[in-house]
């Protein structure tokens, strides 16, 4: 496991240790490790197929592992339910834009708000000030303040994209992870993502998941390549473009 | 009062206003005796599609079993009414006395332990939502943890269905079998079958109805009734917004089940009887087909296509009865491609904005939901 710099072991958030997942003898992820530390913001790159969605799907829950353990906060999770490592703190969006098309801007954010969420909960929930505030706060970050009435499904793809990113962020995780949140976005809108990602890594620790690598260059400060399921190499983005081994499998083509 | 403000009161109450004059002053005024009373049999399958609008509609879990809660709620009154028939003075040419006719056919001398609690009006009344809801509660709480859903659910319920049908009519001593509990008298001594009994029980039945309206007003409203939605979208998402989603799964189909045991015995105490022909399975799928016509997204949409339907029924099934079949199967496959918002839908894209223009001055009519309407053309 190739650390850069001193790790004191309370300051790791999330631990992934021998991590194997295997699908009908297809070893995904293959006896992965990987740390992230409190507050970091991580992108994980690798060609398609690497297994980058699949360690994502493993940490939330989505995916049970094979062999191996996830620690968050010093948590076991790989037995627990989807909705309570959400709870824990961790949240995730899809590589596909995953929202509610059917509600609003409003709604999708309310019904991610940390609040009300067992059954009798969302009956009684009522849009107080200060949830309705949290929300406009919200939707503003998001670049959606106008579109706060707007059906999710007449957004436009990046906007989809925002708000999933919205969605996540109303929950407060202390873990966030973001499966190519850039994917399908114009130039311009790629530009707010990233300005709008060094935003949200304040107090919070970010893994990204990402293809583009002028993206990569503009936010990252630690990156992770994924190949065949193992960590290929971890470190500074400019170290791991002269890194032969990157560049033979990932960035040569 | 401003443009806006009387929209949003229409559209929020219009429809429900017009349900309740409907019921409450037209059809007691314009029908006669039997005619109201069969729209009050009627009605009583406005319950079952008040509860398919929120499992189904909203949330997107189809039931094909419903006829088997409205069934529960049925016997479990009629359970009731025929122990008040059975006294041992109305049944002394028995060889056991004071114990329902169809038990004593059936050669049992003794009233079945779960006939018992029956005696009691209070525990009748509990459990005609009890009962169902339990049922709902066990099927559904194992299928839904199991992430079992869509159409291998909507299967699961129809087997269901088979199953306690069968049930119900292979034990004859203790359910009636297939002729069911008939011969129902009189509710806590008030003889429930004169015209003068209907008319009340009429009158019970639409205010029930529209109690539960409100009530399934009140859920959908609420921030649940938005995740019911979002479940239906992408029950993923739910789950990776911190919700337990079986929980709320659960949670609609035991309200959707309770809703159909009231209107079973709504059914009951108007019809005079409970059988296993009521519940079974084709009834099942009738109840889905009253819902998507009339709308699967509107409580009082369906409500009416439960009304609709069922006088079509009345009137055509008798002069056609095998015609019937397939136009209901037609109707029901036109409407789910064409109308998949039924009447209510139908009434929302061309009534509602020419009624605006009208009263409201509304210069445009809002533009209708692209996909159904280009269809429907
Ligand atoms: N549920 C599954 N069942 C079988 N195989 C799977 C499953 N999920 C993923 N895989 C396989 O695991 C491998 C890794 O997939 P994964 O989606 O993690 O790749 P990725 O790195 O995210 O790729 P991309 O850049 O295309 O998104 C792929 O070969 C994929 O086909
Ligand atoms: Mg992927």
């Amino acid at each position: 496991m190739p650390h850069i710099g001193p790790v004191v072991e309370s300051d790791i958030l999330l631990a992934l240790e021998g991590v194997t997942v295997s699908f009908d003898g297809f070893k995904a992820v293959n006896d992965l490790s990987l740390y992230i530390q409190k507050g970091e913001l991580r992108v994980i790159i690798g060609p398609n197929g690497a297994g980058k969605t699949t360690v994502l799907d493993l940490i939330c829950g989505r995916t049970k592992v094979s062999e191996g353990s996830i620690a968050f906060k010093d948590t076991e999770v790989t037995k627990l339910k989807e909705h309570e490592i959400v709870r824990l703190g961790i949240g995730r969006k899809f590589q596909n834009p995953s929202i509610y098309e059917d509600l609003t801007v409003l709604e999708n954010l309310e019904i991610s708000y940390p609040k009300g969420r067992g059954v009798f909960g969302a009956l009684g929930f009522r849009r107080t000030a200060e949830v309705a505030d949290r929300i406009d706060e919200i939707a503003d970050m998001i670049f959606l303040k106008e579109h706060l009435n707007t059906k999710a499904e007449i957004l436009s793809h990046g906007q989809k994209q925002w708000l999933e990113i919205g969605m996540l962020l109303i929950q407060d995780p202390e873990l966030l992870m973001l499966d190519e949140p850039v994917a399908g976005m114009s130039v311009a809108e790629r530009v707010k993502t990233a300005e709008l990602l060094n935003r949200i890594i304040e107090g919070r620790a970010v893994i990204v998941i990402e293809h583009d690598m002028k993206f990569v260059e503009s936010i990252a400060h630690r990156v992770t390549v994924l190949h065949q399921g193992k960590v290929l190499a971890e470190g500074r983005m400019d170290k791991i473009q002269e890194d032969p081994k990157v560049r033979e499998v990932y960035l040569g083509h | 009062m401003t443009n806006a403000k009387l929209r949003s009161l229409a559209s929020n109450w219009l429809g429900f206003v017009l349900l309740s004059a409907l019921l409450i002053l037209v059809f007691p005024a314009v029908l006669d005796d039997f005619r109201l009373n069969l729209v009050g049999k009627y009605l009583s399958f406005g319950f079952v599609v008040l509860g398919l609008v929120l499992c189904w509609g909203y949330t997107g879990i189809l039931s094909l079993g419903q006829g088997i809660f409205f069934g529960l709620g049925g016997y479990c009154i009629a359970m009731f009414l025929k122990l008040e028939a059975s006294t041992p003075e109305n049944t002394a040419i028995q060889s056991t006395p004071g114990i329902p006719d169809f038990m004593d056919w059936n050669q049992l001398t003794e009233l079945p332990f779960f006939w018992e609690p029956f005696h009691s009006f209070a525990f009748t009344v509990i459990a005609i939502m009890a009962v169902p809801a339990a049922v709902a509660f066990i099927l559904a709480y194992a299928m839904f943890k199991r992430r079992v859903g869509g159409v291998y659910f909507a299967i699961i319920t129809q087997a269901v269905t088979a199953v306690l049908t069968i049930l119900i009519i292979g034990q004859q001593g203790y359910t009636g079998g297939i002729n069911g509990i008939t011969d129902l008298r009189t509710l806590l001594g008030w003889d429930i079958r004169t015209d003068e009994a209907h008319n009340i029980l009429y009158f019970i039945c639409v205010a029930l109805l529209l109690v539960c309206i409100l009530l399934g007003r009140f859920v959908l409203k609420s921030k649940l009734g938005r995740i019911l939605v979002a479940i239906r979208d992408k029950e993923e998402r739910v789950r990776f917004s911190g919700y337990d989603v079986a929980n709320f799964k659960v949670f609609v189909f035991c309200v959707a089940a309770a809703l159909a045991g009231v209107g079973g015995a709504m059914f009951t105490l108007q019809v005079g009887f409970m059988s296993p022909t009521i519940i079974g399975i084709v009834p099942s799928i009738e109840m889905v087909i009253f819902c998507a016509l009339g709308g699967r997204l509107s409580l009082i949409g369906a409500v009416l296509g439960a009304l609709i339907v069922n006088a079509a029924k009345t009137t055509f099934s008798e002069m056609f009865p095998e015609l019937w079949l397939f136009a209901m199967g037609g109707l029901f496959i036109g409407v789910t491609l064409f109308f998949p918002r039924g009447l209510a839908g139908l009434v929302d894209d061309y009534v509602v904005p020419f009624l605006s223009k009208v009263f409201l001055g509304d210069k445009k009519t809002p533009p209708p939901e692209p996909a159904v309407t280009k269809l429907a053309e």
